[in-house]
């Protein structure tokens, strides 16, 4: 009878797992497991190609663009907002008063919707919008912010506007898990408030960074969002990304470039996230 | 004096971070005709003169809302349509995502690490790299230009299950172990304890989770081809800037669910968030 009790105790976990498994494995994993299957099959039939579709997308030069204006803001994109995030988590977490009301404050950008942010967009970026009539008072002299180099820059300010908040927080939970000891007693050996930070704050910070770095690199593809609902589907150069050539290889049906192009970035992704899983799994074990 | 000049500035960059939602209530409230005084440059394209703006509508006036209320069905339809993709993969994510966060985090079992190492892989695959099969996957089952097609893959996206996780995680052992001792079956441990304490979790998910399909553009893009399963994100963007007085009340209706949302559940938001940050 106990030995019955403790059999159901160990497959337990399943049922609480598996209408999930069910579904992603429905969703995500056949649909990934297809997506490998035609990286080596001609767009047409069923015919074997082998790296012909690789060659393709690397071959193309839309794709190098993308790859590359995805890469520049991403790697501009995410050191800006973990770095600004942090500054600001440093300044007001030991000050209850500031934190409560800014903390919200920070956040609310979140909750405006995609829709609305692009109507406050046009209004502004506009070569006649709010922002040039205002360079204009000040003797500078007007951009076409979205028909020109300068859309990269709408395009990180709007991702960094959106996602301050949530990383403050984020930072926050960090710097509240550190023992006030820890910080006071390096501030008792005389620490300069740099040297605290430097020396005993960051490096207590890096489990988080892990999670940090993940959710701003996920919210940082939702980019695509206004910079799609603005500009549709061919924006300026600066601005084509990933998302915007596979939706026009999807309408085009060039299927081989799609599943070539998807397997690629899905490798660099998840070599990604089992480097910063090994990081996180290593500092947390301390 | 340092840390003041500091927290004055911050307040300057809170007050630009805000500014965009107080600027909408504002210009909703403004008529048509002082919309186009002010905004002519833009609307029209007249490259000479830009486009200006007051702090509060001169004269203010309820128009655009009873414009957008009364005489646009398209915005009914869409806005409808957004909220029950919302509640759909809302209601889904409760029976299915949070379960399966509590077997991850309360037990041990063999190949875990690789089952969620997957998830967070799934998590973090942006949509454009399946959406092909996805979209092969959603036509066998009959569900393109339908709803579904939207919720369903909705309900299975692993983002909630990773928060969850975290948030599980924290629970203390002993907790649930005087629950066991006591007899209670491995159900009635989540349902009792898992759920009651993980509140403040599942709460931040359902808000996340709603701020994300409010806002969901790439599936509907490309699942629903058919305007009158259009949601928001797709509809709004067509009304003409010619009528800005529109524009605004629906960007600003449009805006209302989630922010009360955010306001309500702020507090959860908040502990939800931190809670994913640090390792149990």
């Amino acid at each position: 009878m106990k030995i019955i009790k403790l059999k159901a105790t160990a497959s337990s976990h399943w049922m609480f797992i598996l209408p999930s498994l069910t579904g992603v494995g429905l969703f995500l994993m056949v649909p990934y497991l297809d997506v490998f299957r035609r990286a080596f099959i001609s767009t047409s039939g069923e015919r074997f190609v082998g790296m012909d579709n690789f060659r393709d997308v690397i071959g193309n030069a839309a794709f190098r663009l993308a790859f590359l204006n995805t890469f520049k803001f991403t790697v501009i994109c995410i050191p800006l907002l973990l770095v600004i995030s942090l500054a600001i988590a440093l300044f007001i977490y030991e000050r209850p008063n500031l934190n409560r009301w800014m903390k919200p404050g920070f956040l609310l950008p979140m909750a405006v919707p995609v829709c609305s942010v692009v109507l406050l967009w046009r209004l502004v970026f506009d070569r006649s919008g709010f922002l040039n009539g205002t360079l204009i008072t000040f003797g500078f002299e007007p951009t076409d912010w979205m028909n020109s180099e300068a859309a990269f820059w709408v395009l990180v300010i709007s991702y960094i506007w959106k996602n301050l908040g949530y990383n403050v927080i984020l930072w926050i939970a960090g710097l509240s898990a550190i023992p006030k000891e820890m910080i006071e007693a390096a501030r008792v050996d005389g620490a300069h408030e740099l040297q605290v930070i430097k020396h005993v704050t960051l490096p207590n910070l890096l489990p988080s960074i892990f999670v940090v770095t993940i959710l701003a690199l996920l919210n940082s593809f939702k980019v695509f969002r206004e910079a799609y609902l603005i500009s549709g589907n061919y924006p300026h150069d600066s601005i084509y990304m990933i998302q915007h050539l596979f939706n026009n290889w999807f309408r085009d049906l060039s299927l081989g470039k799609m599943a070539a192009g998807a397997v690629m970035i899905s490798m660099t992704l998840i070599a990604l996230i089992i480097f910063l899983e090994r990081l996180w799994n290593r500092e947390g074990s301390r | 004096m340092r840390s003041k000049i500091i927290a004055f500035l911050l307040c300057i960059l809170l007050f630009s971070v805000c500014y965009p939602v107080v600027f909408l209530v504002v210009g909703s409230f403004m008529g048509q005709d002082e919309l186009v005084n002010n905004l002519s440059p833009v609307m029209y394209g007249d490259a000479e003169n830009y486009a200006k703006w007051t702090f509060l509508p001169i004269y203010p006036t309820l128009r655009s809302y009873v414009e957008v209320l009364m005489d646009s069905p398209e915005f009914f339809i869409s806005f409808w349509n957004s909220v029950k993709i919302a509640l759909g993969v809302l209601v889904g994510l409760a029976l299915v995502a949070i379960p399966c966060a509590w077997g991850f985090a309360r037990y041990e079992f063999r190949g875990k690490r690789y089952f969620f190492t997957l998830y967070i892989v799934f998590m973090m695959l942006p949509f454009q790299v399946l959406m092909l099969s996805e979209y092969l996957v959603i036509h066998k089952l009959g569900m393109v230009d339908t709803l579904w097609a939207v919720i369903l893959p909705g309900i299975f996206s692993t983002f909630p299950v990773f928060i969850m996780y975290n948030f599980f995680r924290g629970i203390p052992n002993e907790v649930i172990e005087a629950a066991r001792m006591d007899g209670a079956g491995e159900w009635r441990i989540f349902l009792e304890i898992g759920i009651d304490l993980g509140l403040p979790g599942i709460a931040a998910c359902m808000i996340l989770q709603f701020l994300e399909y409010w806002n969901i553009v790439e599936q509907p893009l490309l699942f629903l081809d058919d305007t009158w399963n259009w949601t928001l994100p797709l509809y709004l963007p067509q009304v003409s800037l010619e009528n800005a007085g529109a524009s605004l009340a629906s960007a600003f209706i449009a805006l209302v669910p989630s922010v009360l949302l955010f306001f309500g559940g702020q507090e959860y938001l908040e502990k939800g968030i931190a809670a994913t940050s640090v390792k149990n």
